[in-house]
């Protein structure tokens, strides 16, 4: 491999989450790092050999880390493999990713993550991560080899969708886990409460003729998860929080000073119930999309940090499997590619500033995940993103890279995508003018 | 040893644990036991000082070495020894229990010798019977015997018990010589380590008179004594930890561990053993170890105790 040219940024607008700076001016990479930042930094100082991009006054800004996304390998190749999750993550501005453990044979074992670093290292340009299971085959019974996994690269431990419904497993698990100071990142869903529940439970449910979903179903198992980490002193990360009264629980264990963070989906952010419309199985998800206040409440949350992180819970679905009545359809939307402009809708409606959004897109669950990125620092892995804030455009399903087209924004308009998107210093993604 | 035979009388009824022992009763016992141990060495192993006695060895729980260990050492004295092993199945819960007591009661035993696997059944049986009782290890509660026979092997191989640091390592939750040996090592100015992962520790551990670790390379530092403990197979597959291979690579006694601790630290373990579980085939066989010097000890601190209470007894 021939080394990498030096690469210089110029006439940007430098916004850093981690260290809370906007800053004018250019960057500089070199060898893959993040040489120098600042207003000195112009075309006209451009080292010899270097490749000049000129931003065109628009942001430049850490890589995103998106910590919550299904990739099929290995057993469901068929809906995503690493290379096409990794290029939509991409076209996305996600530069750093990290799989869910869902897969057929589940991450469970130290050999599988073995696998999947080998096979992102040969087929995927974005950095890529794996969580393990929580419990062996996601049965929900044995815990796994939290240390050996660990050691073999597992960033976190999750169930991915499913929740670990025996509180003796989960209490075991979260101390065997604080031994290890392993993340246990959990899905909030009682399933017992679930029952034969499509989406949420109300008057929009009662209408349609669905059977509905509850807020309890979440709020019960999350208390029941923050009273174990009082117990075991875990780390604990709640995977996917959908509703107002979960951030008041939430609110509550950062205020004990637990160690507690909570992530919320991009579609729960810009989306809603009435978004089902006539039953548009897209926009059936677990959890299920909640009203409007909820969103409301959500947004505000991401802006005052009560939820660290926003994830796009990825979730490429067959055709087959959505094409078919509400009730019996799977759940799930790509996103892993909408993440930003849709986020972006957040901030062009005044809900929540840039720099809070970019923090929990990027430094948030880097510093969570323990991962390099989601700086501007010098130093630090070049992983950056050129972001347009303001070009409308409207989505077309059929452009995602994604195997599978499952988008709920599909034909939504758009306002700012993602023009450039840097992997240790290399140019993985860039937007044809 | 020249020494006067020891006159050592354990003032008491019962053993029911170390918890209570004073460290006078406690070298009392160890000081008696040598005597036998020179004893057990010799062609002529009898004794007969227990001699019209009858032990009673009531063992509600499976057992191979501590029930043999226990009808040697009333042999050896002299006693007549009977061994009731009752099935568990056929035991049905605390009224039945003291049934047990009550009808063995009343064919005058002078010893009971007794394991149970409830934590305190031992006491209760003690409360219903006229005679001494010795726990020979009621659930996870105490094991005391046990605890004086790793004290008797501590003290011949190292000169001494107090101020040596002494590592007990793995399941301690589930485990009543654990318990015993804190207690016992405690008394005699020990200091004392628990290593485990956490699931294995049991609750507030810091306040049982130990500093608690959860990794081996840091815990074995320094440490003149490495009691392994036994983790029983159904709680190594994920329940309490999550695999065979992951507790052996974290917790597992290997010689790379070993060499953490003192060069010259000596290894135990109550038996029976879990190679390439808790320990491997090489310390548990290798010069530091003293497992099976432990199951000689066991013999004669029996005996000791057996002696010690029969003084105690009334001759009318």
């Amino acid at each position: 491999m021939t080394a990498l040219r030096p690469l210089l940024l110029v006439n940007a607008l430098m916004v850093d989450p981690a260290a809370g700076t906007e800053i004018r001016g250019g960057l500089l990479v070199r060898d893959g790092l993040i040489a120098d930042t600042g207003p000195h930094l112009t075309a006209s100082t451009a080292p010899e050999g270097a490749e000049i991009v000129d931003c065109g006054g628009r942001i430049v800004a850490p890589g995103l880390v998106d910590m919550r996304c299904f990739v099929g390998e290995p057993g469901y190749e068929y809906r995503e493999t690493i290379a096409s999750a990794t290029a939509a993550a991409a076209a996305g501005g996600v530069t750093t990713l990290v799989c869910q453990p869902a897969t057929d044979p589940a991450i469970d074992d130290p050999a599988i993550v073995d696998f999947l670093l080998r096979r992102a290292r040969d087929t995927g340009i974005v950095h890529f991560h794996p969580m393990a299971a929580i419990t062996k085959k996601l049965g929900g019974r044995e815990m796994t080899e939290f240390g050996l996994l660990q050691e073999a690269g597992a960033v976190a431990f999750t169930d991915g969708a499913r929740s670990v419904t025996d509180a003796l497993v989960m209490r075991r698990a979260m101390t065997y886990a604080r031994d290890f100071d392993a993340l246990i990142v959990h899905h909030t869903e009682d399933p017992a409460l679930v029952g034969e529940g499509v989406m949420n439970e109300g008057e929009f449910a009662s209408r349609l003729g669905l059977a509905g979903i509850p807020v309890e179903a979440e709020t019960i198992m999350l208390e029941r998860d923050l009273r174990l980490v009082k117990l075991t002193g875990a780390r604990y990360h709640a995977a996917s929080i959908t509703c107002r009264d979960s951030l008041a629980i939430i609110a509550r264990a950062k205020n004990e000073g637990l160690p507690v963070t909570a992530a919320v989906t991009i579609n729960h952010l810009t989306l809603n119930e009435n978004d089902i419309g006539s039953y548009r199985t897209f926009c059936k998800l677990t959890p299920p999309l909640r009203t409007e206040d909820d969103r409301l409440a959500l947004a505000d949350a991401v802006a005052d940090g009560t939820i660290d992180i926003i994830v796009s819970d990825h979730d490429p679905q067959d055709v087959e499997t959505k094409r078919l009545p509400f009730a019996e359809a799977m759940p799930g939307a790509v996103g892993v590619e909408t993440m930003l402009p849709a986020a972006l809708r957040l901030v062009h409606a005044g809900l929540v500033p840039l720099a809070a959004l970019l923090r929990a897109l990027s430094t948030a669950p880097a510093s969570l995940l323990r991962l390099p990125g989601g700086t501007l620092a010098k130093g630090e892995p070049a992983d950056l993103v050129v972001i347009d804030l303001d070009t409308p455009w409207v989505l077309d399903r059929d452009d995602l890279r994604s195997k599978c087209k499952n988008s709920p924004f599909d034909e939504a308009r758009m306002s700012g995508r993602v023009l450039r998107s840097i992997v240790g210093g290399r140019t993985v993604h860039a937007l044809a003018d | 040893m020249n020494q006067e035979p020891s006159s050592f009388v354990l003032k008491r009824r019962h053993l029911l644990g170390i918890e209570g022992l004073s460290p006078a009763e406690i070298t009392g016992l160890l000081d008696l036991a040598e005597e036998f141990v020179t004893l057990n060495r010799q062609v002529e192993k009898k004794r007969t000082s227990l001699r019209g006695r009858t032990q009673i060895n009531l063992f509600f729980e499976a057992s191979t070495r501590t029930q043999s260990s226990f009808e040697l050492a009333g042999k050896r004295l002299g006693a007549d020894v009977m061994n009731m092993s009752v099935a568990q199945s056929s035991i049905k819960k605390g009224e039945t229990l003291i049934d047990t007591a009550l009808t063995l009661n009343a064919m005058h035993p002078d010893i009971l010798i007794m394991r149970h696997a409830a934590s305190g059944a031992v006491e209760l049986l003690a409360k219903k019977v006229d005679c001494s009782v010795v726990n020979a290890g009621d659930g996870t509660h105490e094991h005391p015997t046990q605890a004086l026979l790793d004290a008797l092997t501590i003290r011949r191989n190292k000169g001494r018990i107090e101020r040596l640091t002494v590592a007990i390592c793995g399941d301690i939750l589930h485990s009543r010589v654990a318990r015993s040996n804190i207690i016992l090592l405690n008394a005699m100015q020990a200091r004392v380590r628990a290593i485990g992962p956490s699931t294995l520790l049991p609750a507030a551990v810091e306040r049982l008179g130990v500093e608690v670790y959860r990794d081996m390379k840091e815990g074995l530092k320094d440490v003149d004594i490495v009691m392994m403990l036994r983790l029983q197979r159904e709680r190594m597959n994920g329940s309490f930890v999550p695999s065979v291979q992951e507790y052996f690579h974290y917790f597992g006694l290997d010689e790379a561990k070993l060499r953490y601790a003192k060069p010259d630290a000596l290894v135990m373990h109550p038996g029976p053993m879990n190679r390439g579980v808790e320990i491997s085939t090489a310390v548990a066989d290798g010069a530091q170890s003293l497992i099976r010097e432990q199951v000689e000890m066991g013999v004669a601190v029996r005996m000791a105790v057996l002696e010690a209470l029969a003084r105690n007894l009334p001759n009318a």
